[in-house]
């Protein structure tokens, strides 16, 4: 046995999955950091944020056939949650910075549990499952479904963004949450501490990715096919479709309130502008293009249309609305299954003519 | 108690506004399952065509923005709508890439910042509590949906209208061109979008972003409304508009939505297809 087929049949049996997930890990954990300065290794770790948000979209909309248009809400309860500790843990005792600006004089109610360190770091999931577990019971026990939860979900978002503005004393209105300076006894804004956030941040994704996959693969993940191609026919056969919905989008909302949590540090802000409406939409349509269908088509979708954003915005800040939208409407029109659906098409065309 | 009565014409005419927008999304969603969200983009051409039209004359702009926004409406539909029949969700995300570029090209155009239509003098003052604007916005959404009430009940058309939207396939099977009746429903449902617009103008500025604010409040009142039900649109919009003005005056503004958005899901725990529907045995 050659090296030469031993390697083609790593590339091809049934070993094809783990090479290629070892092989970007070790690009991600062992190259990128070695390979890029500071400052493009954060955009990667923001990109690799947005790619765990993408994930859970995946999961929801590309498995459970859930469009769900409100994931900035749980994104940015994670990274309030996170970015409130914060903000109590550089004030040391005293009123946060904006709130001093906005005349609060004493520390509201709402924000005292959050000096606490572990509370802060449970509520980042414990919120956005929270929300999405009551939202999921009560529309999908209802049978409210597709474009309906698409529009709650979205005025969901909206209705957030317009609450946190509103708020300036308790959320920081328009400007958020941001100036951080320490983190967990070290410098926020350090190479070192920054380099130490991406590799935490690619390792979460990594393992959160393995999980998605595992709860796919599972009798759970079965069910949750079967609900979003025949959903009466899952609750004839005596399952509880509203179950299954409502518990995966709970999952899909806890991994966007991790990736909100992990964002403030790494980005330094968390503000409504990150989580309305339209950042929302942008993170599916990102799952579009990458492939809805396949989990690791979300997470390239959203590294992809993260570096298309930042280099047409660099490059051609005018154009970029223009290529972004004809982008959405060329990829919904010619490949709907988006890259991943292109890469499995191709793989497909030249075993066939093997 | 004067808050509460000053408050009614305000909400009453957020809600002929929503109304107006409404109608051609609850058809075209009821219709052709398309989730339309460059409607809020045809708002503001519709905007738009009464700034550029506002030396001409204030009605001229009502039918110039009606026939602006519609034929937008129908280039959009005939041009990739029409090859995404049958994936609702896909068609959400096709529009938006549309009203991306429409919102730049707004931008390219008229520049970023808002701009602001003189409104016609005979519009200006008012009746007491009941400014004339309002007014008017009230009696051109009454006017609208008697029209479209006239046109779906008493003429041909709105007779096959309604046939594709119970049911397309015997429809079809009927000898009735679907293709013409959708590139109808889109024409007119996009066409009151522009009149919304123009409707806009008189209460406030505009600008690129305009359809933007409105087009996530229209979509809950096509929810609670019912799919294609013109009652139930109707009913919707006022209790919508009124339910926000109040929850603003009550509470306070960045409350309102919340409290708008908590009422809808807690309608839809009583009516989950919303205030009408046509009811039917087919599993969806």
């Amino acid at each position: 046995m050659t090296a030469l087929t031993v390697s083609r049949r790593v590339l091809t049996g049934r070993w094809q999955g783990p090479a290629a997930f070892t092989a970007v890990a070790v690009l991600a954990l062992v190259v990128a950091p070695l390979l890029l300065e500071p400052f493009r290794l954060g955009l990667l770790a923001k990109y690799l944020c947005y790619a765990i948000v993408a994930l859970g979209i995946g999961l929801a909309w590309g498995q459970g056939g859930m469009l769900t248009l409100g994931q900035g809400v749980f994104f940015g309860l994670g990274g309030y949650a996170m970015g409130m500790y914060l903000k109590l843990n550089d004030a040391a005792g005293d009123l946060p910075d904006f709130m001093v600006w906005s005349g609060v004089e004493k520390l509201p109610a709402l924000w005292k549990p959050f000096g606490n360190p572990v509370f802060a770091l449970a509520m980042v999931v414990v919120l956005p499952v929270a929300v999405a577990l009551l939202l999921g019971a009560l529309v999908f026990r209802q049978r409210v479904r597709g474009a309906y939860f698409a529009i709650l979900t979205q005025a969901l978002a909206a209705a957030l963004v317009i609450l946190l503005v509103g708020q300036q004393g308790l959320t920081g209105g328009t400007n958020g949450l941001t100036n951080f300076f320490d983190f967990f006894g070290r410098d926020v804004a350090a190479d070192e501490t920054q380099r130490g956030l991406y590799l935490l941040v690619a390792a979460v994704l990594g393992a959160l990715y393995l999980g998605a996959r595992q709860l796919v693969r599972s009798r759970f993940g079965r069910l949750l096919l079967a609900v979003r191609d025949g959903e009466d026919r899952v609750r004839f056969l005596g399952y509880d479709p509203a179950t299954v919905k409502t518990l995966t989008f709970a999952v899909s909302a806890g991994m966007a309130g991790i990736a909100g949590a992990l964002f403030v540090p790494v980005v330094g802000i968390i503000s409504p502008a990150l989580l309305g409406v339209v950042p929302s939409l942008e993170l599916v349509v990102a799952v579009a293009v990458g492939g809805r269908f396949a989990l690791a088509g979300a997470v390239l979708g959203a590294v992809v249309m993260g570096y298309a954003r930042t280099y047409f915005s660099e490059e051609l800040p005018d154009a970029w609305l223009y290529l972004q939208g004809a982008l959405f409407v060329l990829v919904m029109t010619l490949a709907p299954k988006g890259i991943a659906g292109l890469a499995a098409a191709l793989v497909r065309r030249r075993e066939a003519r093997a | 108690m004067e808050g509460m009565v000053n408050q009614l014409p305000i909400g009453l005419s957020i809600g002929a506004v929503l109304l107006l927008i409404a109608l051609g999304l609850t058809f075209t969603f009821g219709q052709m399952g398309v989730i339309n969200m460059a409607h809020g983009e045809f708002i503001m051409a519709g905007a738009y065509t009464a700034y550029l039209l506002q030396g001409v004359g204030f009605l001229v702009a009502l039918p110039a923005a009606f026939v602006v926004a519609g034929v937008m409406g129908l280039i959009l539909e005939r041009t990739l709508i029409r090859r995404f029949y049958g994936r609702p969700l896909d068609t959400l995300l096709l529009t938006w890439g549309v009203s991306l570029m429409l919102q730049q090209l707004a931008r390219d155009l008229f520049g970023a910042p808002n701009v602001q239509v003189a409104s016609p003098a005979w519009l200006r003052g008012g009746a007491g509590i009941l400014p004339y604007n309002r007014l008017f916005i009230l009696a051109l959404a009454a006017a609208s949906v008697l029209a479209i009430w006239a046109y779906m009940n008493r003429t041909g058309q709105g007779r096959r209208m309604r046939a594709v939207m119970q049911n397309r396939r015997l429809a079809a099977t009927s000898g009735i061109d679907t293709g013409r009746v959708d590139q109808r429903t889109f024409f007119i449902g996009s066409g009151l979008a522009g009149v919304a617009g123009v409707a806009l103008t008189l209460i406030g500025p505009v600008g690129p972003a305009l359809g933007t604010y409105y087009i996530v409040d229209a979509f809950l009142v096509v929810v609670a409304g019912g799919l294609g039900q013109l009652r139930g649109a109707v009913l919707a919009a006022i209790g919508l508009g009124l339910l926000n003005s109040y929850a603003e005056f009550w509470s306070d503004a960045s409350l309102a939505k919340v409290v708008v958005l908590v009422a809808i899901i807690g309608f839809l725990q009583i009516r989950p297809q919303g205030l009408f529907f046509v009811r039917s045995r087919a599993l969806t």
